[in-house]
């Protein structure tokens, strides 16, 4: 009698947390329909080439935003994934006890920090000083964003190389850095790559930062020091926008901006399972 | 012809810790040297000091002499790093690089040194893996992952990357406890090839492993070391008494 009851037991609470694993993902499918419903009719060629119309046209596209947001997240991660690999590989090597704790609290505080203040930041020390709106100032607000996110994921994934693989090449002569570039990096790629990505990811759809840095522009991009248009931003402007039109071309913009994030993510995964990957 | 080494007053820390004290020992070229004693009694701190491993631990210090043909490796102004080359070691789990494939994991030493002539190094990676007695069984694997290998495979792989450097000194620390019987005879064959033109010395909890491959043996106990003497005279007719409790199985 006992057996079965726990038996019972057992069935049920493994559909329950099977149950629970799928209501976590639910929500992205039901976006992903609702968008493709939404948006998919209005994503055609011109949507990828052509400039938006003036008001009132009918047609026209966001190719601008889609170069735009490309830039934005390049530019970004020039800026970030630099630091924050270094960083990340500093806390995790660093012998020393306090200022790797110091600095992992901090980057944890940053994270936490909401994406608009960011944005008045990069207003503050860029913006200002250089009195205009521009891309550069939009790729700082997001590389402010992304760094502790990569800066924390690589420690995270330099720490999980087991120490007998360093030990193996220490005891062949190598020296210590040499042994961090070409031994530990190497089997933490595919980690740190997961990092990276999530937080291009993250980064490639953030709106608040960028609303007064980048600022958003109706046409091309005319260098960095000018204002550049971005996908978040454009979808903004057009889905509080009185058109029907205009709401068309923002779900369009969503479905692509998600469509640009989860491809990438795939791709980055395809890419790092390589034939001896390391860490997963 | 390979060097021997001569320890003198050899003394170990981890922090506060003081796990070998005093140290004095002479281990012989071109011969296997056999430390034992049970868990704790700081055999793998002993060898790990003897290629300065033992300071890459945090907290962990060594003080005293270790000489390789007359030069003391705790000298001040001595590179570690060029210890290393000329003592290699091999460890307790087989640890090939994972991202690499058996060739790579042989050619990491030379590769990283900065070799860069690719008919070097496929003879180098060839001559060391003829050694382990490995070539055989991967040769036409070499592009394989050297974590697809078995176990007792990798291990002899983790020799082979360890000669390819051309050590003059093998440090092996319990090379033979994660792997079966068959592995075990496979790499204690190897070693009694390989002490031709190597000195070695190798930690062992098997004590009938010590007998069979080892011309002296050390036992240590407590960070000290109780005995040394010829491996015959250890098992046959030790002089301490707590060698004897030791090896007739009364404690460890």
């Amino acid at each position: 009698m006992k057996a079965r009851a726990r038996r019972i037991v057992n069935t049920t609470m493994g559909w329950l947390t099977a149950l629970s694993a799928m209501v976590v993902v639910l929500p992205l499918i039901l976006i992903l329909v609702f968008l493709v419903y939404q948006g998919a009719s209005t994503v055609n060629l011109d949507f990828f080439t052509r400039l938006p119309k003036p008001v009132g046209e009918p047609g026209g596209g966001m190719a601008n935003a889609i170069v735009g947001t490309l830039i934005l997240v390049g530019l970004a991660s020039c800026l970030g994934l630099p630091l924050g690999i270094l960083g990340g590989v500093y806390l995790a090597e660093s012998q020393d006890r306090r200022l790797p704790w110091v600095i992992r609290f901090l980057a944890d505080v940053l994270n936490g920090v909401p994406s608009i203040v960011i944005g008045i930041f990069a207003y503050t020390v860029v913006v200002l000083p250089l009195r205009r709106f521009s891309a550069l100032a939009g790729g700082f607000a997001l590389a402010v964003i992304m760094l502790p996110i990569v800066l924390r994921t690589t420690e995270e994934m330099v720490r999980l190389v087991p120490a007998s693989l360093r030990e193996a090449a220490l005891a062949l002569g190598i020296p210590e850095w040499k042994v961090i570039l070409r031994i530990v990096l190497p089997t933490a790629r595919a980690g740190i790559i997961t990092g990276v990505m999530v937080s291009i990811a993250r980064i490639a759809g953030e709106t608040a930062p960028l609303l007064f840095t980048a600022f958003g522009n109706r046409f091309w991009h005319q260098g960095l020091l000018q204002p550049i248009a971005a996908l978040p931003l454009q979808i903004f402007a057009y889905a509080i926008a009185p058109y029907d039109d205009w709401h068309r071309q923002a779900w369009a913009g969503a479905l692509v901006l998600i469509v640009m994030i989860f491809s990438s993510s795939l791709v980055a995964r395809i890419v790092t399972k390589g034939r001896y990957s390391g860490l997963r | 012809m390979a060097d021997g080494i001569i320890v003198k007053q050899l003394n170990a820390w981890f922090g506060a810790l003081h796990v070998l004290r005093g140290i004095d020992l002479t281990i012989a070229p071109e011969a296997v040297t056999a430390i034992i004693g049970p868990s704790g009694c700081g055999k793998s701190t002993f060898i790990r000091c003897l290629n300065r491993m033992h300071e890459v631990v945090p907290g962990a210090r060594a003080q005293g002499q270790v000489l390789l043909n007359g030069e003391d490796l705790y000298a001040p102004g001595v590179d570690p790093v060029q210890i290393r080359r000329r003592i290699g070691m091999v460890f307790q789990k087989p640890n090939p690089f994972p991202t690499m494939s058996v060739f790579d994991n042989v050619a990491a030493g030379l590769r990283l040194d900065g070799v860069r002539n690719r008919a070097l190094l496929d003879e180098a990676v060839e001559g060391a893996l003829h050694h382990a007695a490995l070539w055989d069984e991967v040769k036409d694997q070499l592009g394989k992952s050297g974590a697809s290998l078995s176990g007792g495979q990798q291990q002899r792989l983790c020799i082979a990357r360890a000669l390819a450097v051309r050590p003059e000194v093998l440090l092996m620390d319990e090379p033979c406890s994660a792997l079966d019987p068959i592995a075990t005879a496979k790499i204690e064959e190897l070693i009694v090839e390989l002490k031709k033109d190597l000195t070695i010395v190798i930690v062992t909890h098997n004590m009938q492993q010590a007998a069979r491959v080892s011309e002296t043996t050390a036992f240590f106990l407590l960070g000290e070391m109780v005995e040394f003497d010829k491996t015959t005279r250890i098992f046959t007719n030790p002089s301490d008494k707590r060698t004897e409790d030791y090896i007739t199985g009364r404690f460890g």
